[in-house]
């Protein structure tokens, strides 16, 4: 049973399609490979990845290249605003305008392990680490 | 047991109160999932009835949803010269039906082709109407919109729970039956023995001795168990024929402790919200039939593609800057006044002349996740082997609930669920995945419920509201400190605009709300405009 758990997270980060075709005899038909999803009214994610997977990417796009309909949802990506780190903390825990906050649905932890990703991801290179205590302090 | 005035003998109404909380309990997510489901009675004040629009007074409507086509159709009957401006290339906004055929691309530049078969259709945003929603009632009835009921409590309708029972659903009338009768034994054990102490008086007891056995199916001792009456409520093991078939066979009650664990009683209260109550209708066809029968009146009004990005005003008139859709053709319009219906969170990024109060206003409101998921199968198969005919089934998965169609019922043809309908973390976590993806989640869920899933689907569509180019979310999701603050900054006339959707209501997310904000928004400017003159 570990084995597969263990198969199927790595799946996830590999792209399954050359795994399950290495582990036929561990993944059944009727029990396809599922993303994390979270149980309740806490996200279950952990890991900056899947943490920006599960909350940011919706809006502002897997390669955080933003979005533009009547309105838009600015780039993630080489966004100079980044710089200041409380900006983002800020942002994620209480909200911007029409971005609802996810305080509540989130740890320190998991919220600074979301900042930090994006910070030091797609394009952004801001090395100041954000602790969960700087996050407990913008809560 | 305590004395009180006149020597009664009284049962505490805390103590019940708080039996009753200790067994009935209530979770987060249900009151969450609740939020906007507080509004009460709609106070619809009737057929509004402008006159006397000074001549030649123009006014610009941004925006052709719901709101909007009621301000539009509304303000042209008073004599004003109305032009509406919309975005998308169609009216109605999120009053939207999804059908075989129609395409739609979301944020991201994901596509969807809906290759639901004629007649088959999801409504990805309102889905249902109750009957004290008078506003949106009355524009149906006004334009000939024919209703048919809505099915929201269905008790042949599963609930579900991945941790009880085995992960097998449960029929809505077992839980509700067994649960309404555990809870009437308990509390019957509890009077018999004069547990309770204070504030019900003796007479009052035997009252709701009597009480409790008719509401919970009790028998002549105050049990619950396998009768006659439970299981005219729950269901019979052998049900009671004709001739000279099987004598009816009881059904055995769900176990208190198994049930109560089970968490499924959380769904049994969700019919009990008034906007949940019975008679509660759709249109026939979609939930984009009412504004389109809006839209028919006040269509040579309407212009489509036309995004708006700058809303300037003087103390002369209102100048409103477009493009096109796409960022093109940038051009302008004018007017003497302007009622604004865009969404907060897109309206919050559009340059618009207002004081401070409503810019700040604008800027306060969140926008709520939620997914909705249209699934079409090969067959009716909830009503040909399941016995479900319209209604919802509730699961703790994060698909949430699946609900069946509430129309064309015993078809032989296709049928069209809504798969899942989703709120917090999930929806989150479903917006962010590509369309294809949302769907076999949605089925691979929902066969837990339905293992006839698996067999027979065929295809669907999936909106998360977040990649809504137009909204940009579901819908404002006011806080409490929040209304405090801005609500009436939002909702006062600013000069020469006025703003006014479901975002300016206090019964946001329904359309009824978006109805009452067109009313009240109009009526206020035109009696300005009329003491202006």
């Amino acid at each position: 049973m570990k084995a597969i758990i263990f198969c199927r997270a790595l799946a996830l980060q590999l792209g399954c399609a050359t795994l399950l075709s290495l582990t036929p005899a561990l993944v059944h038909a009727d029990d396809p490979v599922l993303p994390p999803i979270s149980e309740g009214w806490r996200f279950i994610e952990q890991d900056g990845p899947s943490l920006y997977r599960a909350i940011c990417q919706g809006c502002h796009m897997p390669d955080g290249q933003g979005a533009k309909g009547a309105g838009m949802y600015p780039a993630l990506a080489n966004n100079p605003r980044l710089a200041a780190s409380p900006y983002i903390v800020y942002n994620v825990l209480h909200g911007r305008h029409g971005m609802p906050g996810f305080g509540n649905f989130l740890s320190d932890a998991q919220v600074a392990t979301v900042a930090n990703y994006v910070r030091s991801n797609m394009g952004n290179h801001y090395s100041d680490a954000v602790s969960a205590a700087d996050v407990a302090k913008l809560r | 047991m305590s004395k009180q005035d006149g020597g009664q003998e009284l049962i505490s109404r805390r103590a019940l109160l708080s039996m009753i909380g200790k067994v009935a309990g209530g979770s987060a997510m249900y009151t969450a999932m609740n939020a906007m489901g507080f509004a009460a009675e709609s106070p619809y004040a009737g057929r509004l009835n402008l006159q006397g629009a000074p001549k030649g007074t123009t006014i610009l409507v941004l925006g052709a949803g719901v709101t909007g086509l009621v301000a539009a159709f509304e303000l042209r009957n008073a004599g004003y010269q109305v032009k509406v401006l919309e975005y998308n290339n169609r009216a109605g906004g999120r009053a939207w039906t999804l059908r075989g055929g129609d395409e739609y691309t979301e944020l991201g530049g994901f596509t969807q082709r809906c290759e639901f078969d004629k007649g088959l259709y999801i409504n990805p945003g309102p889905w249902r109407i109750p009957y004290h929603h008078y506003g949106i009632l009355d524009y149906a009835k006004r334009l000939g919109v024919p209703l048919e009921p809505f099915i929201q409590v269905n008790y042949n309708a599963y609930l579900h729970s991945k941790k009880a029972y085995g992960g097998v659903p449960q029929r809505f009338r077992h839980v509700q039956t067994d649960y309404q009768g555990h809870v009437a034994e308990l509390l019957s054990k509890a009077v018999n023995k004069n547990q309770l102490d204070q504030a019900v008086t003796t007479e009052d007891k035997e009252k709701l001795l009597a009480s409790l056995r008719s509401w919970g199916a009790l028998d002549k001792d105050n049990r619950y168990l396998a009768s006659h009456e439970s299981s005219g409520r729950r269901g019979y093991d052998v049900p009671p024929g004709g001739g000279l078939m099987p004598k009816p066979v009881p059904s055995q009650p769900l176990a208190l402790s198994e049930l109560l664990q089970s968490g499924l009683w959380a769904h049994l209260a969700q019919g009990n919200d008034q906007t949940h109550h019975s008679a509660i209708f759709q249109p026939v066809g979609g939930m984009d039939q009412i504004a389109q029968a809006i839209y028919r009146q006040v269509a040579d009004l309407v212009q489509f593609n036309a995004k708006v990005t700058k809303i300037e005003q003087s103390e002369r008139g209102v100048t409103v800057s477009y493009t096109d859709s796409a960022g093109g053709n940038l051009q302008q319009t004018k007017a003497d006044w302007c009622v604004c219906t865009i969404p907060l969170s897109i309206l919050s990024q559009i340059d618009i002349t207002v004081g401070a109060a409503m810019l700040d206003a604008i800027q306060a409101v969140p926008y709520e996740a939620s997914v909705k998921v249209g699934l079409q199968f090969k067959r009716r198969f909830w009503e040909q082997d399941d016995s479900i005919y319209g209604g919802i089934s509730y699961t703790d998965m994060p698909i949430q609930m699946v609900s069946y169609p509430s129309t064309g019922y015993g078809s032989p043809g296709k049928g069209v669920m809504l798969g899942a309908y989703i709120w917090g973390p999930n929806a989150y976590e479903f917006t962010s995945l590509e369309p294809k993806e949302r769907v076999r989640l949605a089925v691979h869920y929902g066969s837990k419920i339905h293992p006839q899933y698996l067999q027979e689907f065929e295809t669907g569509v999936a909106v998360g509201w977040h990649r809504v180019p137009w909204t940009n979310g579901c819908f404002g999701n006011w806080s409490e400190a929040a209304r405090t603050q801005h609500y009436k900054n939002l909702c006062q006339i600013d000069g020469r605009i006025v703003l006014a959707g479901e975002h300016a209501s206090l019964i946001p997310a329904w359309q009824e709300g978006a109805v009452l904000s067109a009313h009240d928004a109009i009526s206020r400017l035109h009696a300005q405009i009329k003491s202006k003159a």
